[in-house]
């Protein structure tokens, strides 16, 4: 990757001349890169009041021992051996403290605690070496260790170090690290003695939207009995602006959160409705069987991937793409079946077909039951399908939804071109609108209404394929789908793909949007009352044919 | 337009005012008007898609007007009624398609058509009482059905379906009938036995015909009006209204 | 004429033969009511004549699901609408029965609290929700076991027949109604009893539900409720307005041009048939000891329409027979083989729409005759009676 080596390098450069920089303003000019040994020694002997200056020397070294070296300092882990007068790190294990040498890192044995000497430390001592220390993190090249450094600017709020922060901030590259030095910028800026400075840490928060950020400025507009936290008005004016900008953002952030999964729903419905759709709508046929040939379509896929998972591993991520066609084929096979062996003797009985349907899920059921047995089975997902968008506001968009919206679409598109574009279609519309004319002018009417229900179930089984990526693969699969998918072609208008579409969609944007308020299972209430109510106004759904056309 | 003049409005049957019907964008009814009188008997007749179908939905109930009224006995709107009203208020219509309870007996069926309380609670505990058996049996005489009384209408022959759904009107003695296709698929004989029972109705009720078949036109010899494309093409005995050249351009093409 | 052929004909319904069924009918249902209870009260267990509790029960449960069957029959095989929502109706009068029998428990329960059944004791609530007054009196609940019933057909007959919404569309509808209270039910927060439902009881009116003579008496008094609904849908089906609805079964628009408004007729016979459902559930639930959201599922409800179809529709007595032989089959084979039972129920729904639209007792005349004619003589093979389709086309 050379573009990461690049700003690797990068950085250490601009590293050299901060230090550089440093190093000059020190009160006594030192070459760089002194020996940091010798470095250590010197910050074990010093006096107190020169151990400041030594810590500056050995940060401006740039080594990275030095970090560990000022935290055993500050710790007071930091030792003198007084058998030698080296200076050492001493970690607390049995029998006293091991030693450990701090440059190399060398273990140099276990001694009692009477043998070393604490190099001596004042508090002012260690929180300047503390300061010091953040500024060394912030500039380290290691992003996780910039990360714990901004983090531990947030927590201290220091103000000494706000030069420095706006120098890491100019120069950071990495989202999650300027994330979190933005927020301690401002949290160091909220508490500054200033009220200045203080509004424009306010300010420097307006873009965000994260729960750290909002409790910051909350924290500003709270009373400490009768006096306000934030003395002073403009910056609480400012903050309780920003914060109500903040808020309506994050609920905008999270209808769209909402609709993505509405939409997704709406996707998924779509296509369990969309073979109904076609069997009912066009063939007036209700297919209470319809959910099974999802379900069969969802088996497909399971049976693929352990195939796939038993010869050829290594091309599992293929699985689905084999899954697709071998699921049309298998649900429209078993279409084309139960239209010859059964449904072709009860056109015009639609209660009847309701029935023998029904009838026919129950053994399609039980078959599957008997064969795969009634548990939950496992269908993964390739690699590509996994992990999740996520978004400074915290919402998370999962690529397995994303997937499925597009796909949803792109079969709405196939299936409108089979029907507007080929031969098939034609004949197929043709038997729908008058079904004696289009014998009379030859076309094979049982062969189309075979192929059209052979349509319906084959999208079905697509369907399948999608749901086996979110949902638990079982043989009650197809049931929980039926009375939605049902709903879906009613609500939008029977004999319509484009009804079938704007009645999925709606249904799955609001119920999504209902949850949040109503709960998951209420609002798939409300959704269904809905929809009865609906009926009563519209009996013939969203796109309803009117006219004469309807009364036959 | 030739319509009947407005002064016959107050006592005419029917006024049908400018009525106009849309379906999706397609004008079933194109603001039609016409008038029937008090006891008349009329002749619609138009090609296929002139609205005939959709004017009686209008008149009686089952499809609301976009525009316009339809006015009976002078002052009564129909405009805002059901179904069930439009035949309270007497009127009765026989579909094109005989359509009779092919389950019930003949008898049965009459029994359902004759004029009773329509209310549920009332029809759970009715009881035919003598004087509504006698019209039903007076009835069955002139409709020809009286050795078929004990039938399931389901077993009678075509043309006598469509005299029983006659009978089912005249039991409810309404003022006004209306007739779709009264002879459609009926033989010879059946079509001059139906005329026969036409002729015999007539002047007892108004009665709107509704047919396709011009020789029974003919035979009826009544007023003729001509529907096309949801309006009045042309009005007047039916030589008159036959050599209309309009009326020739619409039925025989251009 | 094939065997097909004369098993899917139609005939002329010959009143005496209706009143035939009806007079074994109710001699069979009087005999249970009598005979069973005592035959398991009066004698020894080990005798051969001794009838087991547990199949006075049975016999008891199966009758219940004949009279949903009853109500079922009157709806869709009279009236034509296919309800797929009948196992709510059923439910919640089954669920008001349960909600009297819940009050019944007092301080007997597990929590041992006197004011709230043990399910709200858990939940932590405080207090009885006021849809929970009353239902320690026993008219009361049974008043509502109709009601609620008949208030929900009510409210949505009146929605659905005043739109017109018929056919597949109504019947759909009304899957997705019980469907939504089946999810409701669920609830916890609905305030009956969630997943788990009411169960638990201990006695009905004083009488322990466990005791041998107060099943002997649920048994009869189920026989009673399932002949009087039986007349009375006999009752009806044979007046006027009994008439009008077979009317409105085979053509509704004619119905509505001779000035009916069919809507009030939909209204009136689904309301009642509700009601009927409800007082089957209400019979049901002393018997099986508990009534949970599963009895709302889609799925119940359409297998009573099976037991229906399987009987034989528009005959009533066809429902009655249907009802109780398809679910003594559901107990024999889910007992030999249990996978074999969803097969079996499925290859009905498939048989009894292609190959008997008229069900069992519709069918054996025609079978009989078939065979009959097969065993006489060929020229007495052509059929004597009028067939009413050949006359029709």
């Amino acid at each position: 990757m050379p573009a990461c080596r690049r700003s690797g390098r990068f950085r250490f450069g601009f590293l050299m001349v901060l230090f550089t920089a440093m190093a000059l303003l020190a009160p006594i000019a030192v070459q760089a890169a002194e020996d940091l040994e010798s470095l250590v020694a010197e910050l074990g002997a010093a006096p107190l009041p020169k151990k400041d200056e030594v810590v500056q020397r050995m940060i401006a070294t740039g080594a990275p021992e030095v970090v560990t070296i000022l935290e055993a300092l500050v710790e007071r882990d930091l030792y003198t051996r007084k058998s030698d007068e080296k200076v050492v790190i001493g970690r607390k294990a049995s029998g006293g403290l091991m030693l450990l040498d701090p440059v190399t890192g060398e273990e140099l044995g276990v001694v009692g605690s009477r043998d070393v000497s604490r190099v001596t430390t004042n508090n002012s001592l260690r929180s300047s070496v503390k300061a010091s220390m953040g500024a060394l993190t912030l500039m380290s090249p290691d992003p996780q260790r910039r990360l714990e450094a901004a983090d531990g600017l947030l927590k201290s709020s220091d103000q000494t170090m706000l030069p420095l922060l706006e120098q890491a901030l100019a120069k950071e590259q990495d989202a999650a690290v300027l994330n979190a030095l933005q927020l301690a910028e401002a949290s160091i800026k909220l508490q500054s003695e200033s009220a200045e400075v203080r509004l424009s840490g306010v300010q420097a928060l307006s873009d965000r939207t994260d729960p750290e950020s909002r409790v910051m400025l909350s924290r500003l507009l709270l009373k400490d009995g009768d006096v306000w936290r934030e003395p002073d008005e403009n910056v609480r004016g400012a903050a309780e602006e920003t914060l109500a900008s903040m808020e309506s953002r994050l609920r905008m952030w999270r209808t769209v959160e909402h609709l993505y999964q509405g939409i997704s729903l709406g996707s998924v419905l779509l296509l369990a409705a969309m073979g109904l759709a076609i069997t009912f709508g066009v063939m007036g046929v209700i297919n209470m069987a319809h959910g099974e040939m999802v379900m069969l379509g969802a088996y497909t896929t399971f049976v693929i991937q352990e195939g796939f998972r038993s010869a050829a591993p290594e091309l599992f991520g293929w699985s689905l793409a084999v899954a697709l066609p071998a699921a049309f084929l298998v649900s429209a096979l078993v279409g084309v079946a139960m239209e010859r062996g059964c449904i072709r003797f009860l056109y015009g009985r639609p209660l009847e077909t309701l029935l023998a349907t029904w009838g026919i899920s129950l053994i399609l059921q039980q078959t599957v039951r008997s064969i795969f047995g009634p548990t939950n089975r496992e269908v993964g997902s390739p690699e590509w399908m996994q992990g999740a968008m996520e978004s400074v506001a915290g919402i998370t968009l999962t690529y397995n939804r994303l997937y499925i919206i597009l796909f949803s679409f792109c079969v709405l598109c196939a299936v409108l071109l089979v029907l507007k574009k080929t031969a098939f279609g034609l004949q197929m519309r043709a038997v729908t609108q008058n079904r004696e004319m289009a014998r009379a002018m030859g076309i094979p009417t049982g062969r189309v209404d075979a192929m059209t229900f052979g349509l319906g179930s084959g999208i079905a089984g697509i369907a399948g394929v999608a749901l086996s990526q979110i949902d638990n693969v079982s043989p009650n699969l197809g049931q929980a789908y039926i009375v939605d998918s049902f709903m879906v072609v009613v609500f939008g208008g029977v004999g319509n793909l484009w009804g079938a579409f704007a009645g999925a969609m709606s249904l799955g944007v609001v119920n999504k949007l209902l949850e949040p308020w109503a709960g998951a299972v209420l609002g798939k209430i409300l959704v269904l009352v809905a929809i009865i109510l609906f009926i009563q106004k519209r009996p013939r759904g969203l796109f309803a044919l009117r006219g004469r056309a309807v009364e036959s | 337009m030739t319509v009947t003049g407005k002064a016959s409005y107050a006592e005419s049957q029917l006024y049908v005012d400018g009525v106009t019907v849309s379906f999706d964008g397609f004008k079933a009814l194109n603001n039609l008007s016409f008038t029937v009188d008090p006891g008349e008997m009329r002749a619609i007749i138009g090609p296929n898609g002139a609205g005939k179908t959709t004017m009686m939905d209008v008149i009686t109930g089952k499809t609301k007007p976009d525009e316009g009224r339809v006015i009976f006995k002078g002052d009564i709107d129909l405009g805002k009624r059901d179904e069930a009203a439009v035949v309270a208020l007497g009127i009765g219509r026989k579909f094109q398609r005989p359509s009779v309870f092919e389950n019930h007996t003949v008898f049965d069926n009459l029994e359902l058509a004759i004029k009773s309380d329509r209310r549920p609670f009332a029809c759970l505990f009715d009881r035919l009482d003598g004087e509504r058996r006698d019209k039903i049996d007076a009835t069955l005489e002139r409709i020809g059905l009286t050795e078929q009384k004990g039938r399931l209408a389901g077993q009678l022959s075509h043309g006598q379906k469509q005299w029983l759904e006659i009978g089912m009107l005249l039991v409810q003695d309404p003022e006004l009938l209306f007739l779709d296709e009264p002879v459609a698929g009926m033989t010879d004989q059946e079509t001059e036995g139906t005329v026969e029972l036409l002729r015999d109705l007539q002047g007892e009720r108004s009665i709107v015909v509704v047919e396709h078949d011009m020789a029974f036109v003919h035979a009826l010899g009544v007023k003729v009006t001509v529907l096309h494309e949801g309006s009045v093409l042309a009005e007047g005995a039916m030589d008159q209204v036959q050599n209309d050249p309009r009326v020739i351009e619409v039925y025989l093409g251009r | 004429m094939s065997l097909l052929q004369r098993l899917t004909a139609p005939q002329p319904q010959a009143p005496g033969k209706g009143r035939l069924a009806s007079v074994i009918l109710l001699t069979i249902l009087a005999a249970i009511a009598i005979l069973v209870p005592l035959l398991n009260l009066t004698q020894a267990p080990g005798s051969a004549l001794h009838v087991p509790t547990y199949l006075v029960s049975l016999l008891g449960k199966y009758l219940c699901f004949a009279m949903l069957a009853l109500s079922i029959d009157l709806i869709w095989g009279f009236c034509g609408i296919l309800s797929l929502g009948h196992g709510a109706f059923f439910a919640l009068g089954g669920y008001a029965m349960g909600m009297y029998l819940m009050r019944q428990i007092g301080d007997r329960g597990v929590y041992g609290n006197a004011e709230l059944p043990d399910f709200m004791v858990f939940l932590n609530w405080k207090e009885l929700p006021w849809y929970w007054y009353g239902f320690d009196l026993f008219p009361f609940a049974m008043v509502m076991a109709l009601f609620v019933p008949g208030l929900l057909a009510f409210v949505f007959g009146w929605l659905a027949f005043r739109s017109r919404v018929s056919g597949v569309y109504l019947s759909i509808i009304t899957q997705a109604m019980t469907y939504a209270l089946m999810l409701a039910f669920f609830r916890n927060d609905m305030g009956f009893g969630g997943n788990n439902g009411l169960t638990d009881f201990k006695d009905l009116l004083g009488f322990d539900l466990q005791a041998d003579t107060t099943r002997a008496a649920l048994l009869a008094a189920t026989c009673i409720a399932l002949g009087g609904c039986y007349l009375l849908c006999r009752a009806i089906v044979a007046s006027k307005l009994g008439r009008l609805i077979a009317a409105i079964r085979d053509d509704e628009p004619r119905v509505r041009f001779l000035g009916y408004r069919v809507e009030n007729f939909k209204l009136f016979v689904f309301v009642l048939s509700a009601m009927i459902a409800g007082l089957a559930g209400a019979l049901y639930v002393p018997q099986v000891g508990i009534i949970n959201p599963g009895e709302f599922a889609p799925a119940n409800s359409i297998e009573a329409v099976i037991w229906v179809a399987i009987g034989g529709r528009g005959t009533l007595y066809g429902a009655i027979a249907g009802g109780v032989l398809v679910n003594y089959a559901k107990t024999v084979l889910t007992g030999l083989i249990p996978e074999i039972w969803l097969f079996a129920l499925g290859a009905m729904f498939i048989a009894v729409t292609l190959f008997f639209p008229k069900g069992l007792v519709g069918s054996l005349p025609g079978a009989i005759d078939w065979l009959k004619a097969k065993a006489g003589a060929r020229s007495a093979a052509t059929p004597t009676r009028p067939l009413a389709k050949e006359a029709g086309e």
